[in-house]
């Protein structure tokens, strides 16, 4: 018997797919969510817009509160540590998460390197803006990629640059002759080796979330028509005026992304949705997508 | 022959590639006028609560179970197998409900307890079987009418078959062995 190996870690985030991963803060909303369909909870002391919010450093979360929710409900809990803190990534691991997130949405602990990920039993997601930064995450051992979005903001504008620009990464690997592949894993910044195993394949070797910036049903089916694999919804839900009704929406949409009867149907009477923000209102310096190397 | 796999939720891509490497037609199973006609269905891994909440939204999983009642083969993979079975010991999960097993969920622990091991699957031939064990339940206790085709070195249950319904707590649809996935589509022919 071995376990943590590539395979299972892999392999939990490909029965993640079709499925909603919802931010939960207490053991309250982690039940909420489970009842409402979530294929899995991340739990943080503060959702992405408090944050935003809040300001100053965002860090791991109370593993008290980590350890309340994992105890509220039977599907896999994920956590978030801050990008390059391995040792926050360790004591998740010791707590027993399902799934760690290096988060950019925390503030960043290192800004040259990511974890070493192939060392954890428990498997990694991290966020990526493009192809080559999805591929250095695998390579650094990352089990599933989720677009960055823009988190905390409602605005699904960033989740679909990011989510396009991975897909067109792919298609030109793809299309590149066969002795180009290593200009193009070098203009990407990408390992070679995994930038050829995707011309080779035509895809990724991980399963590819969609997150920052999900607020409605619609976004949701929008961003399974574009590719993703799922969905994570940050403060989407719970910082809607109808958290239950609006997440079972979300995780019907996901399912039936192609069934625009369905989506309409889904949409009507979900009260308020999060208040929203203008990405190009938002300080630069005060962007989480550029963080992460 | 036409097999549908249920697609709310979970790794229902893994199987329908399988099925299509087998040349078998397959059809993604999300509303209940997907169902007919079917010679067989798979219920793939994935999380059971979501995808029992799933088939709860549009009568799916009435129409599953009459369908599994009048004896449509089906192949329960991981949670799969939770909703196959008639009694699962630690959720509140509705069931599909139609093997005469008792299932525990998360049994072996939490994600880093996941594990991979070879399998010793009698009814696939002597060579071994690589069982990847994610979150995996395991059968508690059964009928007389079950058997079961799999053991852990330590004697747990691990697969089961009654009639036409047949059930694993690991995924075949994450290796290249197609094994399983003939023997289900065996059963579904009437060849076993």
């Amino acid at each position: 018997m071995e376990s943590g190996t590539w395979k299972v870690k892999t392999g939990l985030a490909q029965m993640l797919k079709g499925g909603v991963i919802m931010d939960v803060i207490n053991a309250e909303q982690a039940k909420i969510a489970q009842e409402t369909g979530a294929c899995a909870v991340m739990a943080l002391e503060r959702v992405p817009a408090d944050i935003r919010a809040t300001g100053g450093v965002a860090r791991m979360a109370d593993p008290t509160i980590i350890e309340a929710i994992m105890k509220a409900v039977s599907i896999p809990v994920m956590a978030k540590c801050r990008i390059g803190h391995f040792v926050e990534a360790q004591a998740l691991q010791v707590l027993g998460v399902d799934f760690i997130d290096e988060s950019e949405v925390l503030t960043p602990a290192d800004e040259a390197h990511h974890i070493w990920k192939h060392e954890f039993k428990v498997p990694f997601v991290c966020g990526c803006r493009d192809l080559g930064e999805a591929l250095r995450r695998i390579g650094e051992g990352a089990a599933m990629i989720r677009t960055k979005g823009e988190a905390g903001t409602g605005n699904i504008v960033e989740a679909v640059r990011h989510m396009r620009a991975v897909t067109d990464g792919i298609r030109k690997l793809v299309n590149t002759p066969r002795d180009e592949p290593m200009a193009l894993a070098k203009e990407m910044e990408a390992p070679f080796e995994l930038a050829e195993e995707i011309h080779k394949t035509g895809e990724l070797p991980v399963v590819n979330f969609a997150a920052g910036g999900v607020a409605t049903p619609t976004d949701a089916a929008l961003m399974m028509q574009l590719g993703a694999d799922g969905v994570f919804v940050g403060s989407g839900i719970f910082k809607s005026s109808s958290p239950e009704v609006r997440a079972r929406a979300i995780v019907k949409a996901t399912t039936h992304f192609q069934d625009p009867e369905i989506i309409a149907e889904v949409s009507k009477n979900l009260g308020e949705a999060m208040p929203g923000l203008d990405i190009k209102q938002i300080p630069t310096e005060e962007l989480l997508a550029p963080r992460g190397w | 022959m036409r097999i549908g796999v249920l697609a709310s939720q979970g790794a229902f891509a893994e199987h329908i590639a399988i099925l299509h490497r087998l040349e078998v037609d397959t059809v993604p199973v999300r509303l209940p006028h997907q169902l007919a006609p079917l010679d067989g269905l798979i219920i793939p891994g994935g999380e059971s609560t979501s995808i029992s909440r799933l088939m709860l939204s549009y009568d799916l999983m009435n129409e599953i179970r009459n369908l599994a009642k009048n004896g449509l083969p089906i192949l329960g993979t991981c949670a799969g197998m939770i909703l196959l079975a008639k009694e699962i010991s630690d959720s509140d999960v509705e069931p599909i409900g139609v093997m005469d097993i008792t299932i525990r969920r998360n049994a072996f622990g939490r994600q880093k307890d996941s594990f991979e091991t070879d399998l010793s699957i009698p009814v696939l031939g002597e060579k071994p079987f690589p069982g990847v064990f994610i979150r995996a339940p395991v059968v508690e206790q059964t009928d007389s009418e079950v058997e079961i085709l799999a053991r852990l070195a330590d004697g747990t249950s691990v697969a089961a078959r009654q009639g036409k319904l047949l059930a694993s707590a690991f995924h075949p649809e994450l290796t290249n062995d197609l094994r399983f996935h003939c023997y289900f589509l065996d059963i579904v022919a009437g060849d076993q």
